[in-house]
């Protein structure tokens, strides 16, 4: 972490303020950064992740657009070649769909086709996942589709003080990057964030907890159940490494690895459906890089081959929660 | 100034009927044989038939500009007629022939000043030659090297699109950054009649007219989509009018009139200079040359439908006019005609000193700094070139 703020000045936050304070530093810094989407500018967003942003930078920096997402991402490549930092809202995740074609023939490879002659400083934030009861399709987590494409920064932060830093991070970065926030996680977490500008670096995972016995890989909205899940372990005398990867592109495969090393035994936990998604990249680089070292089985616990259901009575079912991590703990340790 | 993109509507109607206030038509006789022209053309802008009649439609640009246009012309010609031997050679890769659509290409991209921007097609080659894309640099690009995909660092042009609509939201992205900057450069997007059924074409309008960025939408009404006909493609029988449904002017003219294809574009250009917004622009023309130089257009298309096209070739049309006005002589078109030759010999023999790329050069570019992925990845090709 790079501090310019003072370390000992914090103020108490929920992650979404965490992500407007980080997106009201961002516009101060820097006349590039324009803010545009679906109901981001008078509203604030449905969120209100840009809550207030429009009335103290005007209506040109902060923006609605009309509805229509490949639109969006499309228009903001234009306004990144032509120098600005488009900061784009998909309102949620679910919605991302027809503009993958904008992000996967273009945003990705822009800097690629032109030889670096033009580059993408673009962010598309989204909420995403579930956990919360929404309607059909507000629950998608299509991170790796978007890991899987090249030139694209994938970031996942699960607390608000990542989130800032890691946002701030991604609106300085060259590269487009794609911002996921956990809905789950926008108001029922509060923490001391650092005032002012900070940053935290792309490609860096964080060790929640450490324990000696198991690693449990995750990010975002799953980060919280991990930690459930660890702390049962833990009073059962398991020791649990937790690790929140914090970006999925670039990815932090030292820590991945040193601590599964360490450890010997790895459960990787996501949201996502089970086939071909990022928790299966995780596997695989642990089972390439470190399979001498693992006493037992790579386990994965994730959501289904099924779209999310909109069935609040069996959500649970789908997402993955601590009694199920925890059974991955108990069935690793016991192999 | 005629009243063609300010007021399109007004652009349709016959000139007999609503007397254009411009200077280029003093008589009843031009007029009448600008009625003429006009429902020969089948509603479109037009200012000089194939046969070189002038139409009085508009005012005609200045001597020197038409013959600048020409030699444009000319130029593209000879990139697209020469890319075909060079293809057979095996000097070129597969790429997408457009002669026979030069004025729609030449004259809207003349239009433009080397600050504005350009989102061209594949089938642009000629647009792109036009704003100055190097011809040495165009050969690299068809030939597939690295050379030709950074564009030069004194333009705004895009490498040529290959996905089909996509860059319309792109221009209205660069053309709006550029209104928020505060400069009066505009964005110029391609789009053939295929790309006009694209949902990218049909949001950016919507975009761009809400936005009031200050865009040029060129669509090119080329008649055919690979082997899919206009016809097929759409019930539409005027593609400009799609224009009023996102409400901005759409402006139809003859694609194969480059004086016509100049003089609409310059107006939208200017119209969105004075921010006045976008304008569409439908040039009607006709892909006589296959879909690419590897396409087999007789599986598809019959002698009928090409019938009458060769006659509305655009280079001829406006070397009939030079000609016939003394503002060209066969002498000085000679001249010309070698200048063009010897300049793109001049860039074959720039683009063949070209190196291929280094295999490793595929990781490049990816990202501002490689991830050590990407790093990883570099090792793994350096080490199986030594092996």
């Amino acid at each position: 972490m790079t501090a310019t703020a003072s370390k000992t000045e914090t103020k108490t936050m929920t992650m979404v303020a965490a992500i407007n304070d980080a997106l009201d530093l961002a516009l101060a810094a820097d006349d590039a950064v324009h803010i545009f989407g679906e109901d981001v500018g008078v509203m604030g967003g449905v969120f209100r992740a840009t809550d207030g942003l429009q009335a103290k930078y005007g209506v040109d920096r902060v923006f609605d657009t009309p509805l229509a997402e490949a639109a969006i991402v499309g228009m903001g490549i234009g306004m990144g070649l032509a120098g600005l930092k488009p900061v784009a809202e998909i309102q949620f995740a679910g919605f991302l769909y027809p503009a993958l074609d904008q992000v996967l023939s273009h945003l990705g490879r822009y800097r690629h086709r032109t030889r670096s002659r033009y580059h993408l400083p673009m962010v598309v934030r989204a909420p995403y996942g579930g956990g919360v009861h929404t309607p059909e399709q507000h629950a998608d987590s299509p991170e790796a589709i978007l890991a899987h494409t090249p030139g694209i920064k994938v970031v996942i932060p699960s607390t608000p003080a990542d989130a800032k830093g890691l946002l701030l991070s991604a609106i300085n970065d060259p590269d487009p990057v794609f911002f996921f926030e956990a809905i789950k996680l926008y108001r029922s977490v509060k923490e001391d964030v650092p005032v002012g500008d900070y940053r935290i670096p792309l490609g860096q995972a964080r060790v929640v907890t450490e324990g000696d016995d198991v690693t449990v890989i995750c990010y975002g909205g799953m980060v919280e159940v991990a930690q459930k899940a660890a702390a049962a372990a833990q009073s059962a005398g398991i020791g649990v490494e937790v690790i929140d990867l914090r970006t999925l592109v670039p990815l932090d495969t030292d820590t991945i690895l040193a601590s599964v090393q360490k450890t010997g035994r790895a459960v990787v936990v996501t949201e996502a459906p089970r086939t071909g998604g990022f928790h299966s990249e995780i596997s695989a680089v642990i089972a390439e890089e470190a399979i001498e070292f693992l006493r037992a089985p790579i386990v994965r616990v994730t959501g289904f081959d099924a779209p999310y259901p909109p069935f609040t009575a069996v959500e649970d079912v789908y997402r993955p929660n601590a009694v199920r991590v925890a059974k991955a703990i108990k069935s690793v340790m016991g192999y | 100034m005629t009243r063609s993109t300010a007021q399109p509507k007004q652009t349709r109607a016959k000139p007999s009927k609503a007397k254009p206030q411009t200077e280029a038509t003093p008589t009843d006789a031009a007029f009448d044989a600008a009625a003429a022209a006009y429902e020969q053309a089948g509603d479109m802008f037009q200012l000089i038939t194939p046969d070189g009649t002038v139409t009085g439609a508009g005012e005609l640009p200045d001597p020197e500009t038409r013959l600048r246009l020409y030699h444009q012309m000319r130029r593209a010609r000879h990139f697209d007629e020469r890319g075909w031997v060079l293809y057979r050679q095996g000097r070129l890769g597969v790429f997408p022939p457009f002669g026979g659509m030069e004025a729609s290409q030449v004259g809207t991209a003349a239009a433009l000043s080397a600050d504005d921007w350009l989102f061209p097609t594949y089938r642009d080659t000629g647009a792109a030659l036009t704003l100055g894309l190097p011809i040495a640099r165009t050969l690299a690009y068809w030939r597939t090297s690295p050379h030709g995909w950074a564009m030069p660092e004194n333009l705004k042009v895009l490498p040529f699109y290959i996905p089909i609509a996509t860059q319309y939201p792109h221009a209205v992205g660069a053309a709006l950054a550029e209104k928020r900057k505060g400069t009066k450069n505009v964005a110029m997007a391609y789009i053939g009649d295929g790309g006009s059924s694209e949902g990218d074409f049909h949001e950016a309008l919507n975009f761009a007219g809400a936005l009031e960025a200050p865009c040029v939408f060129i669509l090119q009404n080329n008649g055919w989509a690979i082997s899919v006909p206009t016809r097929t493609q759409t019930k539409a029988t005027n593609l400009s009018r799609r224009a009023e449904g996102y409400g901005i002017p759409g402006v139809r003219v003859d694609g194969n009139d480059v004086l016509a294809t100049y003089h609409v574009t310059r107006e939208a250009v200017e119209r969105a200079r004075r921010g006045e917004g976008p304008t569409l622009i439908e040039t009607v023309t006709y892909r006589v040359k296959p879909h690419t130089v590897a396409d087999d257009p007789s599986r598809y298309r019959t002698d009928a439908d090409n019938e009458g096209w060769d006659a509305k070739d655009p280079v001829l049309r406006l070397r009939t006019h030079l000609l016939s006005e003394g503002i060209m002589t066969e002498e000085s078109e000679a001249a010309l005609l070698k200048e063009v030759a010897d300049e793109f010999e001049a860039a074959l023999q720039e683009a063949d000193a070209y190196p291929d790329p280094e295999p490793a050069e595929i990781l490049d570019h990816v990202f501002a700094e490689p991830t050590p992925q990407l790093r990883r990845q570099r090792e793994q090709i350096l080490s199986e070139e030594k092996a």
